[in-house]
């Protein structure tokens, strides 16, 4: 079964496209060796997307406060990311809640890995922050590594 | 601490398991309420301002953006208005279109609040996560629902959120039958996924709370409401779009950043589900009618926390709809009538899956926007949601805080409250004496 990456964001948003970009990248570079879904994070969209997946990674763009242009990672087969919401709304039915739905009815995909690329700015009608700019190649080819795929960027470099 | 005796105040600071950001303030007295106020305090939105100004065919997806859950309701009130507007009617396969849409959007809609946010609180979980565990079946049927909700968006506005293929006169894209085919079959499992909801949260246990309320929606002769009718009452309001503004007020209250809608001669009154269904319960579908009644609604249903049965059987009611549009479809000679400018003003409203809501709109002879006004259905229903606790709290009030706190929330949970489109929604305080 070919790997997932799923990019999670909203266009037109400053950083909040940062895995919409990371996965558009993706789509270019390894489109023979990785499925590439953008998504702009809705639970059910996304449980759908790895319903029966075996190795699926998500990118999506973070606001924790730390320095602009950070990437982190998480393991969310070990354990749930870490979240300052409270409880569920609305409003907030996205990454964090989708994961811990699909914990719960046991439907996780085997590996789910997340990467979280600190934002700058989610302004509307705002680009990628140039931090995020910077960090958005590093992020495509930890993802192709934790898809055991070759990176075809690195290659021809 | 006795839960009956003293001063006691219940704070919920910011509600969850609703859209936006409100609170509530509970007072008590020796087990008396003194005091309740629900606070929507998300800062107001200003789009009737800035509507002022932009051109006619920019508001469906201006107004669009007010919700991330029923655009749909703001694309289609925004377009009747305007429609009123120029003196243009919409009808044939386009219509039939328009109200497909729409049941998209009541399917994802109430899937969302029966069985993510309201069911919990009638089952006893934090959140539907929590609940998931031991539910699985139900949350995943629900899943499964919305999917097809999102499905019918997607295909006919574009995108599953804040769908951007509707414009005054019609649609950008009208949809293919075989588009439309591989839909029917999804719909056709989400209509008996909606059955067994219904089956399921009319199992659920009821506090005995019924209220005398002037039920307000759209009555049409032939269909169960969506974009057209009169708005009608159970004490004999019957208006046309026209007339709102000469038969519903709405006040500033201090403690909200959402105005309070009041009928001028009576005061406070519902929409919504309950009152869709009040009024309009024999304009059901025979399966869903069925389905009421399997339920034990009945003929008229006074209880607000049974609420969640009626979006349950709401549900079944927009698959069945949409089942039905499907079959007959035709394909339209053209997306959209045309459409030309000129001054007027136009009225226009739809039932949001959470109740009425109006648009007008004041156009000048370019078609450019001098005003607007947008009565959304969550400020229609504050009056009354402030009134049901008033009533309800007595006869919780022996609880101890925590869970007096939750059964306030899921009173108000009972309107499924759109704080985002009202403010212009919830934390909660419960103050004892």
């Amino acid at each position: 079964m070919v790997p997932l990456v799923i990019g999670v964001g909203r266009p037109h948003c400053g950083d909040d496209s940062a895995g919409l970009e990371v996965a558009r990248r993706l789509r270019t570079r390894a489109a023979e060796t990785v499925a590439v879904v953008l998504a702009d994070g809705e639970a059910s969209s996304l449980m759908q997307a790895w319903a029966g997946q075996e190795r699926v990674v998500i990118i999506d763009a973070s606001a924790s406060g730390s320095r602009p242009g950070t990437v982190r990672r998480f393991d969310a087969v070990r354990e749930p990311l870490p979240s300052r919401r409270r409880a569920t709304s609305t409003h907030g039915f996205g990454v964090v809640e989708a994961i811990e739905m699909a914990r719960a009815m046991d439907l996780l995909p085997t590996s789910l890995i997340v990467y979280g690329i600190e934002g700058r700015s989610f302004d509307p009608g705002s680009d990628l922050s140039p931090e995020v700019v910077a960090v958005v190649d590093e992020v495509v080819a930890r993802a192709l590594e934790e898809c055991e795929v070759e990176n075809p960027g690195v290659r021809t470099a | 601490m006795s839960a009956a005796k003293g001063r006691r105040t219940i704070k919920v600071d910011a509600l969850a398991r609703v859209e936006g950001e409100g609170a509530l303030l509970v007072k008590l007295k020796d087990g008396a309420v003194t005091d309740v106020k629900l606070r929507i305090y998300e800062p107001p939105r200003f789009f009737e301002g800035f509507l002022r100004g932009r051109r006619f065919s920019e508001a469906p997806d201006i107004t669009a953006r007010i919700c991330g859950i029923c655009p749909v309701a703001y694309q289609m009130s925004s377009v009747h208005a305007m429609e009123d507007a120029l003196g243009i009617t919409v009808g044939g396969s386009l219509r039939a279109l328009r109200r497909l849409l729409y049941c998209g959007e009541w399917i994802e809609s109430h899937v969302l609040h029966v069985a993510m946010l309201h069911a919990p609180d009638f089952l006893g979980y934090e959140s539907a996560i929590h609940m998931a565990k031991d539910h699985p079946e139900a949350v995943a049927r629900a899943l499964e629902m919305k999917k097809v909700g999102n499905e019918l968006v997607a295909l006919l506005g574009g995108r599953e959120i804040h769908p951007v293929n509707v414009r005054v006169g019609g649609f950008y894209r009208v949809p293919t039958r075989s588009e439309l085919s591989p839909v029917a079959e999804h719909l056709k499992s989400a209509r008996d996924a909606a059955l067994e909801m219904t089956r399921w949260v009319a199992a659920f246990s009821f506090p005995d709370f019924e209220q005398d309320y002037e039920f307000v929606a759209l009555r049409h002769p032939d269909e169960y409401p969506f974009c057209e009718g009169r708005l009608v009452s159970n004490r004999g309001l019957d208006i046309a779009a026209a007339e709102f503004e000469d038969h519903i007020q709405e006040e500033h209250v201090g403690h909200s950043n959402a105005l309070h809608a009041v009928l001028r001669e009576r005061g406070s009154y519902l929409v919504g589900p309950l009152a869709r269904y009040n009024l309009n319960a024999d304009r059901l579908s025979p399966l869903a009618r069925d389905a009421a009644q399997e339920a034990g609604l009945g003929a008229s249903c006074r209880n607000p926390f049974k609420s969640i049965i009626v979006r349950g059987v709401e549900t079944v009611q927009a698959c069945d709809e949409a089942l039905r549009i499907i079959e007959s479809y035709e394909p339209p000679d053209r997306p959209a009538v045309e459409v030309r400018p000129r001054a007027g003003r136009g009225h226009g409203w739809s039932e949001a899956p959470r109740g009425t809501l109006y648009h007008r709109y004041t156009l000048d002879a370019e078609g450019t926007i001098l005003d607007a006004r947008i009565v959304p259905p969550t400020s229609q229903n504050q009056k009354t949601i402030e009134n049901d606790l008033w009533r309800f709290v007595p006869q919780v009030a022996d609880l101890p805080d925590a869970e007096l706190t939750l059964r306030c929330e899921q009173a108000i949970r009972n309107y499924d409250p759109c704080i985002s489109c009202a403010t212009h929604f919830l934390d909660l305080t419960v103050e004892r004496e």
